[in-house]
């Protein structure tokens, strides 16, 4: 399975990437870590002229704490986000979610920003930054903008981004200490893509859950988020299993859950159930420390 | 091994049999410096791609090669109907399998397309790249035919035929109606049917298969590195397809990168490559990348088998009436056939009990999917899990211990010989000795506690065992009898240089499994020479004895012998020379490490170098008359028994997380009897390995195809193979009951972990959801089948 | 066509160059153009782990890497650490305890398996199958491997296997 021919360019700052947009359009695609998209090439389901390599950008490496936010840069490799002591101490849902990406020599290479642009409705990253309510900062040939995390996903592959534009950095707020988040994800293999997933914040105070935020990935064509359910979790004593209240609004959530090749849409939606369980109890394992 | 019987070779003074030697040939495989078809590099070699055919069923309407023709690196690019001027079609069939009928086979398709990824057309170029580019600008004009999807309405009036000339989609039938089947039933105390699924699923070898063919057109003579088990197999397969003279082809199989079965059958793309070499007069290498052998390399084990077993009250079985129904591709692979499988579904089958009445139908009928065909165990895994299924099930229903019913039911230790109602002969088995065994190294009581504590907190775990029979060291009745040329006997040939070294070559072939180090141990105890004496040369058929490779667990069984045999001959024949140089009587001399020494009390009296000195820089100064042949040949083939059966037991204790239907395999044991054994160190870990390739059936692998005959999870991330973090460590014990059909009395053990596994895993699961009274009977047992078995969904 | 680019890397402690098509993935570059063959190829998705080699210290997928995009890199394959002698205590333990058997997926369990090792001598046999779990093994079912690898790193650490 080898890809097509493309011509290579090496990008050493962003107006790089937009000279390179601006010379060939929809032929030119961004390469960062590469594990995502050399499957795709070597697979000749896409076949770009031009393949635009940013791993030379400084200004895309990077992980701070700058006004309140924790600043990641988008060629952060999966394994830097599994070792940072930053992203433990103020965004630990990432530091949760890490091991769960593939395996070792796929986190050597593989990028933040890049997973998040790919946009695979499996992946745990995407939920991660919904959950964490992060802001994605992207850059393109016109200017600067950033979009909240919640909105950036628009399906399948699909985020967005325009077609000139790149991902810079991701913005998450501090956690705060009386936030907790919880993450489980039930997958066939260790590092695989889930069978279902479950990105989670909220705050815990005094034992009781207020304003969660609840996303599970693999169980749609995008990260799905679930308000009902985090609603009707206000006031729910974290260490308390679920309520049939609870359970109905998390149903109404899941009316956009689909099969994939081996889970049917009603296992997804069991497990979905059986995950805010499991991470409500992760929680109030927390909230007691 | 009797006290009464002579001295064997077993009781040889440092003797390697027995011993755990680490394997010579693994040490440059650690280094990265073996040699795997890829590796090997021709001068002038060129690659080949194929246009694969996306559609399970259609005619060709046109194939427009202009464009890739005119590619820069492209050196040819042919259809069907011109490779077929060099190479002929093939027909899986075997006339000992009754009826069995399929189509002729083309190495690319001619007019039509049967399964999705058959290869419509090669393109030849100077890199595999450059050949995919050209493959990219091939268009095919295709017409969709009606997809034959599903092998339960295969036979149907209204289905359409795959082959019309055969007159319907029916590869083979095979029906048994052995003692009186009806009047079991109608007495039975218990009658239990359940309904088997199993489902499709392939090798997935490391090293996906691949050739190097090299045709001199000035000798006429084809050399083809091939990833195969079963060079002279196919040395005879390429004379005859591609009409040369046999004597000039030659096969070489170095290192191989895995193949339990996948890489002992024809595949259409091998021999377009092959072809290709000889239409080109230059080397052309095939690889088959990771998507298109999903596709292509064989698939096995479709089955749905409905089955009933009939039971007295107290728990004696007295009947099994089954019906195997199996989904092959649209041709029955060549030259094995796809009907031994359902084959064998049907004699094995209940194989460890005493039953004497026993019905089966098994239908094999075509559909447009890939070929299915032999892989490692072959219909054991499917029959072992219907008999083990029907037991569980019947001790469930009668409130019986599994091990109480299997007690009641093996064939008693002491039973042999013994044939099994479906004709099968038993030399000796040991089934009994092997459950005692496995309970023990299970601590049975122990875990049942441990089961009924976990309980009470709502953790559910499962003791499930599967008692097995498994096919070995085959005779000429499996291939042979039926017409293919495939040999049942093995040779090997040893010699000694004049160093003292010895060479050894064997008709058998090495995969991994330690093939050649068996032969190794077995020669170096035979002569009796220090293990690094030995060379052992395979797979490559202008140098070894004429043989029939690895498979069905034959290799250390027949291998074996036949290099004991020749042991034995060439140290008569050293020790002849070693007697006219020492002016001794031969049978008071022996060799031991490497020394000519006085057999009585072990005195060295000669190096071997010395002999070899001698005999070839000073052959002037043996007496007349002493003609040393410092070279030995010995065959054999196995003649008391069609088949050498072993048999073995397996235990699994496994957790059903009851919430999400996730299986956790806590802990496995086996206990095999496969004869003398050689290595215990190989044994273990080919039992190992096996079973690990049966949890693979078990709960993750499947091929899933829709409707339209598409493959849909064809790519490593979709096909789900075992990896490390969900396999248990597995506990393996010994019983050894060397068959007397050999001196060396080894059977074989390469596919008895896969036999069993599926059904043991099985039944643990059905017995950890005992409290749920509900059952799950169709692989692999993924989370949906379990939380629709609970009814959560 | 693309235009072919010059590169050049440390290979095994050699520097090399090569002109290359931008499309040469890093293993089709060691393997055939530099005949290293011990690296293998799979599945070309990244997934098996056959192709698994270091590049400046840390373990990769051959297969998803362009060569191109390792130039200026330091590379090393299974030929380069087995020469070294870096690898040669779990090459033994391998060996001893057949912890392989066809071989082809053992250049990339060994690398997974040095890296491994480098950061955590101590690891638990959880842990080490946790850390290989991206090496698919067809023919050992893994134990072995697990084994070997235990007793290595117990080894390193003075521990008694």
């Amino acid at each position: 399975m080898k890809p097509a021919s493309f011509d290579f360019v090496r990008a050493a700052t962003l107006d790089d990437v937009f000279a390179a947009f601006q010379q060939h359009g929809d032929d030119a695609q961004i390469l960062a870590g590469g594990q995502s998209l050399m499957p795709i090439l070597n697979m000749r389901l896409a076949t770009p002229e031009v393949l635009v390599d940013i791993n030379g950008i400084d200004e895309l490496n990077g992980i701070s704490v700058n006004d309140g936010f924790l600043r990641i840069g988008a060629l952060t490799r999966h394994c830097d986000l599994l070792a940072s002591p930053e992203i433990a101490a103020h965004a630990p849902l990432l530091t949760l979610a890490a091991p769960h990406i593939a395996h070792p020599a796929i986190r050597n290479r593989g990028t933040f920003g890049g997973s998040l642009c790919h946009a695979d409705p499996a992946a745990e990253l995407p939920a991660c930054v919904i959950a964490a309510g992060a802001r994605i900062n992207v850059a393109g040939p016109g200017g600067r903008r950033s979009v909240e995390a919640a909105g950036f996903f628009h399906g399948i592959f699909d985020t967005d981004l325009a077609a000139d534009e790149i991902l810079t950095s991701v913005d998450l707020p501090l956690l705060t200490t009386d936030e907790r988040v919880g993450f489980q994800e039930l997958a066939r293999r260790h590092g695989d893509y889930a069978v279902a997933g479950l990105a989670m914040k909220a705050t815990v105070s005094a034992g009781k859950v207020s304003g969660a935020t609840l996303v599970y990935f693999s169980v749609a064509d995008q990260p799905l988020v679930a308000p009902a359910a985090a609603g009707a979790l206000d006031g729910h004593a974290v260490s308390d299993p679920l309520s049939d209240t609870v359970m109905a609004a998390l149903d109404n959530d899941l009316t956009h859950v689909i099969d994939d090749l081996h889970t049917s849409a009603a296992g997804k939606r069991h497990l979905a159930g059986v995950l805010l369980g499991r991470v409500l109890a992760e929680m109030a394992g927390e909230a007691g420390s | 091994m009797t006290e009464t019987s002579p001295l064997t070779v077993l009781d040889r003074p440092n003797s390697f049999i027995g011993q755990s030697e680490p394997r010579a040939g693994a040490k440059r495989l650690l280094q990265g410096r073996g040699t795997y078809v890829d590796d090997v590099v021709l001068p002038r070699m060129v690659h080949v791609a194929f246009c694969r055919s996306p559609f399970a069923h259609a005619e060709i309407k046109s194939i427009n090669t202009e464009a890739a023709k005119a590619l820069a690196g492209v050196v040819r690019v042919v259809t069907g109907p011109e490779l077929a001027a060099y190479c002929s079609p093939w027909v899986g069939v075997l006339n000992h399998l009754q009826g069995i009928k399929s189509a002729p086979q083309h190495a690319l398709a001619i007019d039509r397309v049967r399964w999705q990824g058959e290869a419509v057309a090669a393109v030849v170029a100077l890199s595999r790249a450059e050949a995919e580019d050209a493959v990219a600008l091939i268009d095919v004009d295709y017409e969709a035919l009606p997809v034959i999807a599903d092998m339960e309405t295969a036979l149907d009036e209204t289905t359409p035929i795959i082959h019309p000339d055969l007159g319907d989609n029916l590869c083979f039938q095979r029906e048994v109606d052995l003692g009186e089947v009806d009047k079991a039933f109608a007495d039975a105390h218990l009658v239990v049917e359940e309904t088997f699924h199993f489902g499709r699923h392939t090798g997935v070898c490391l090293e996906a298969r691949g050739i190097v063919a090299d045709y001199n057109p000035a000798e006429e003579a084809l050399t083809v590195y091939l990833s195969a088990q079963a060079p002279h197999m196919m040395k005879n397969i390429y004379a005859k397809h591609f009409d040369l003279d046999e004597n000039k082809v030659r096969v070489v199989c170095k290192d191989v990168g895995g193949s339990y079965g996948i890489k002992v059958h024809t595949y259409p793309d091998e021999m377009s490559a092959a072809a290709l070499s000889i239409m080109l007069k230059r080397p052309v290498k095939f690889t088959a990348d990771r998507l298109e052998s999903f596709v292509t390399d064989i698939h096995a084990r479709d089955h749905r088998v409905t089955a009933r077993m009939a039971v007295t009250e107290d728990g004696k079985i007295t009947a099994i009436d089954m019906d195997d129904l199996t989904g092959i591709g649209p041709f029955s692979v060549y030259p094995r056939t796809s009907g031994i499988e359902a084959n064998q579904v049907v004699n094995l089958t209940g194989g460890p009990y005493t039953i004497d009445n026993y019905r089966a139908r098994a239908r094999v009928v075509f559909t447009n999917k890939n070929a299915m065909c032999q892989y490692r165990a072959v219909g054991h895994p499917v029959a072992c899990a219907v008999g083990e299924g029907l037991v569980d099930t019947a001790a469930r229903a009668l409130g019986m211990d599994p091990v109480d019913i299997r007690r009641k039911n093996l064939i008693p230790d002491d039973a042999y010989p013994y044939t099994y109602v479906t004709g099968l002969p038993f030399e000796k088995l040991s089934h009994h000795q092997c459950l005692d065994q496995i309970l023990e190294m299970m601590d049975y009581e122990a875990l049942r506690a441990d089961q009924a504590a976990c309980r009470e907190k709502g953790i559910h775990r499962g003791i499930g065992f599967a008692s097995m029979i498994e096919v070995t060291n085959p005779s000429p009745a499996f291939y042979g009898a039926g017409g293919a040329f495939i040999s049942a006997q093995d040779g090997c040939t040893m010699r000694m240089d004049h160093t003292g070294g010895i060479t050894c070559t064997v008709g058998v072939t090495e995969q991994g499994q330690g093939s050649d180090a068996v032969v190794q141990q077995v020669a170096a105890t035979a002569v009796g020479v220090p293990m690094a004496m030995v060379k052992v040369v395979s797979g490559d058929t202008d140098v070894v004895p004429y043989g029939g490779g690895t498979w069905a667990s034959r290799a250390a069984g027949i291998g074996g012998e036949a290099t004991l045999r020749a042991g034995v001959a060439l140290r008569e024949n050293i020790l002849d020379v070693a007697g006219a140089i020492l002016q001794a009587e031969p049978d008071t001399l022996d060799i031991r490490d490497g020394h000519v020494v006085d057999a009585a009390d072990g005195t060295e009296r000669l190096p071997l170098s010395e002999v070899g000195r001698i005999v070839y820089f000073r052959g002037d100064t043996l007496p007349d008359g002493v003609q040393p042949e410092l070279v030995a040949t010995r065959h054999y083939v196995p003649k008391k028994f069609p088949f050498t059966f072993t048999n073995g037991i397996e235990g699994f204790y496994v957790e059903v997380d009851a919430d999400t239907g996730f299986v956790k395999l806590l802990n496995c044991w086996v206990v095999d009897d496969c004869g003398t054994v050689i290595n215990p160190m190989l044994v273990d870990e080919q039992i190992r390995g096996g079973v690990v390739q049966g949890i693979g059936g078990a709960m993750y692998e499947e091929c899933l195809y829709d409707e339209r005959g598409q493959y849909m999870n064809a790519t490593m991330a979709d096909y789900l193979v075992p990896m490390s973090v969900e396999m248990p460590d597995i506990q393996v014990g010994h019983v050894e009951t060397p068959t007397t059909d050999s001196e060396l009395g080894a059977k074989g053990v390469g596919e008895a972990g896969t036999a069993g596994a599926p059904a043991a895993i099985m039944n643990a699961i059905n017995d950890a959801l005992t409290p749920f009274e509900t059952t799950v009977t169709a692989m692999p047992f993924t989370p949906d089948r379990i939380l629709r078995a609970l009814g959560k969904i | 066509m693309s235009a072919p680019v010059v590169i050049t890397m440390t290979v095994n402690g050699e520097p090399v160059t090569g002109t290359i098509e931008p499309r040469r993935n890093l293993v089709d570059f060691l393997r055939e153009d530099l005949q290293l063959t011990g690296s293998h190829v799979g599945c070309e998705h990244g997934v098996c782990g056959a192709c698994t080699i270091r590049v400046d210290g840390d373990i990769v997928r051959g297969c998803l890497m362009l060569a191109v995009q390792a130039d200026g890199a330091n590379v090393e394959t299974i030929e380069g650490i087995s020469d070294s002698g870096e690898i040669a205590d779990l090459q033994k333990a391998f060996h001893e305890r057949n912890a392989l058997q066809c071989g082809f997926c053992s250049p990339g369990m060994l690398m997974a398996a040095s890296a491994l090792l480098s950061e955590n001598p101590v690891a638990s046999r959880d842990d080490i199958r946790e850390h290989i779990s991206g090496n698919y093994c067809r023919c050992t079912g893994y134990q072995a491997i697990v084994d070997a690898i235990e007793a290595t790193g117990q080894a390193r650490k003075g521990g008694a296997s």
